[in-house]
């Protein structure tokens, strides 16, 4: 019953990728108005609303990715929905990217000064206005590189989406490996992927860093 | 809005059209320090008035009050017959009333012209080609129309702080606060804005300035104010407060920044 691991084989990992690309983009895209709406009211001056934000960040920031991905998927049966791995690893991994991003991103719009709020509501635009054109195209500059650096990481943790089943680089992987019996092989290919993916990733990372560090330079 | 006051009271309809700023009774705390103590400050339509005194003594949180960056926890504050309270009155002060601060705080990613542009299409949804020759007309008027395509960082301090008071001026505001205008500048650059100052008070605007630049007090000035420790000690015209103050505290201030 043991396959040999041939060409076919190696397709079938090397497709599985899109299913990887397409747990991370949307997770980035999910996670980024997410991201957005936490850091927004983390930042806001309601003491409610900031409270509830910073519970929220760190109940995602202090449990495992995995146990996420379990709550989600076992919840949905519980909630009564159909049992669906896509769309519980979706959940999952965009409330997770909301609460990391969120933060990095809170970070972002406290470092720029004070002084360019203040003058924007002197001013008399309202927090939509003062927001939209004057703090956020400030912090989004100082956002880039930590925003390119998570995104490295998500796309290495939608890995960990196999484990409810849902057939993406890793889980293809782990199929191909029960039938051809190559283990070493397989996940070298594997890791080699995602490093395909990860390394230009990382480098765009490092070159904005150095990019906005000069531009940010007085 | 001078018509309607004249249907008041007939005792003192004029007045209250001509006070730009009225403080009445303004306590405002941070936390368990108190920064302001009962201030009460009236200032008429025109009227330039020079606030001076100790880092600390609360002069700047003064200003800061009357466009509510800094919220009073008691007193009333009323700019142009409006009372500065409630959501709407808030925003209606803010329209006019123009602000320029110590750190210029222009905003680093936009050029002079859109600094310019941006409040009054935001906030007074005027078109782009109106904003553009109001913002324009402006910066001629502070001398540096050249400079528009620029970029904040391009420019030296003293441009800077003449473009944040063009970009305060196309408001159209009716009230102008200056907080310590001139204090992050280097020396050659205090006479532009200072220059720049003097052109606006010739003009008639109303401004509260605080500043230690006290040859502005001398010549521009209709009344200056001293605080210390939050509280006006001393409120006189510039040769009576100069020549005669009457408060100690006043004498000593003078006597070490002279």
């Amino acid at each position: 019953m043991i396959r040999p691991f041939g060409w076919n084989e190696f397709e079938l990992i090397l497709f599985a990728v899109r299913w990887t690309i397409v747990l991370a983009v949307m997770a980035f895209v999910g996670g980024g108005i997410g991201g957005l709406i936490v850091a927004l009211l983390r930042t806001s001056d309601s003491r409610v609303l900031r409270v509830a934000t910073i519970a929220f960040i760190r109940v995602f920031q202090g449990t495992p990715l995995l146990m996420q991905l379990f709550l989600a998927y076992f919840g949905m049966t519980i909630l009564g929905f159909s049992v669906n791995p896509l769309v519980a690893a979706m959940v999952a991994l965009t409330a997770h990217a909301s609460a990391y991003l969120g933060e990095i991103w809170r970070g972002c719009i406290e470092a720029v000064p004070s002084g360019q709020s203040e003058a924007a509501t002197a001013l008399g635009l309202r927090y939509f206005n003062r927001m939209r054109c004057v703090v956020l195209p400030q912090a989004a500059r100082i956002a880039v590189p930590p925003t390119v650096g998570f995104l490295v990481q998500l796309l290495k943790e939608t890995s960990l989406a196999s484990i409810i089943g849902f057939v993406e680089l890793t889980r293809q992987a782990q199929i191909i490996d029960s039938v051809t019996f190559r283990p070493f092989l397989v996940f070298s290919i594997v890791a080699a992927i995602y490093f395909a993916m990860c390394w230009p990733l990382s480098l765009a990372a490092r070159r904005l860093e150095r990019k906005f560090a000069q531009a940010t330079a007085r | 809005m001078a018509n309607s006051s004249m249907n008041g009271k007939t005792d003192t309809p004029r007045r209250d059209v001509d006070v730009a700023v009225r403080m009445e009774g303004v306590d405002k705390w941070y936390g368990t320090f108190q920064a302001l103590k009962d201030i009460t400050l009236t200032v008429a339509g025109g009227e330039r008035i020079v606030i001076c005194g100790p880092s600390g003594s609360g002069k700047s949180t003064l200003i800061r009050c009357i466009n509510q960056l800094e919220v009073i926890q008691k007193g009333r504050i009323t700019v142009d017959g409006i009372e500065l309270s409630g959501r709407k009155n808030i925003d209606a002060i803010r329209h006019e009333v123009g602000m320029v601060f110590q750190q210029f705080n222009l905003f680093p990613h936009m050029t002079v012209l859109q600094n310019c542009m941006l409040a009054p299409m935001k906030v007074r949804r005027a078109s782009r080609a109106e904003a553009e020759a109001t913002a324009r007309r402006y910066l001629e008027r502070v001398h540096i129309p050249e400079q528009a395509e620029k970029y904040p960082a391009q420019l030296s301090g003293g441009q800077q702080q003449r473009v944040a008071i063009a970009r305060a001026l196309c408001m159209n505001p009716k009230v102008m606060l200056f907080d310590e205008p001139t204090s992050a500048l280097d020396p050659e650059m205090v006479k532009e804005v200072l220059d720049t100052m003097i052109d606006l008070a010739n003009e008639g605007m109303t401004m509260l300035v605080v500043t230690h630049e006290m040859n502005f007090a001398r010549s521009v000035a209709d009344r200056v104010i001293f605080m210390d420790r939050g509280e006006i000690v001393e409120m006189a015209p510039p040769e009576e407060f100069f020549n005669n103050p009457t408060h100690e505290r006043t004498r000593a201030f003078l006597g070490q920044i002279s």
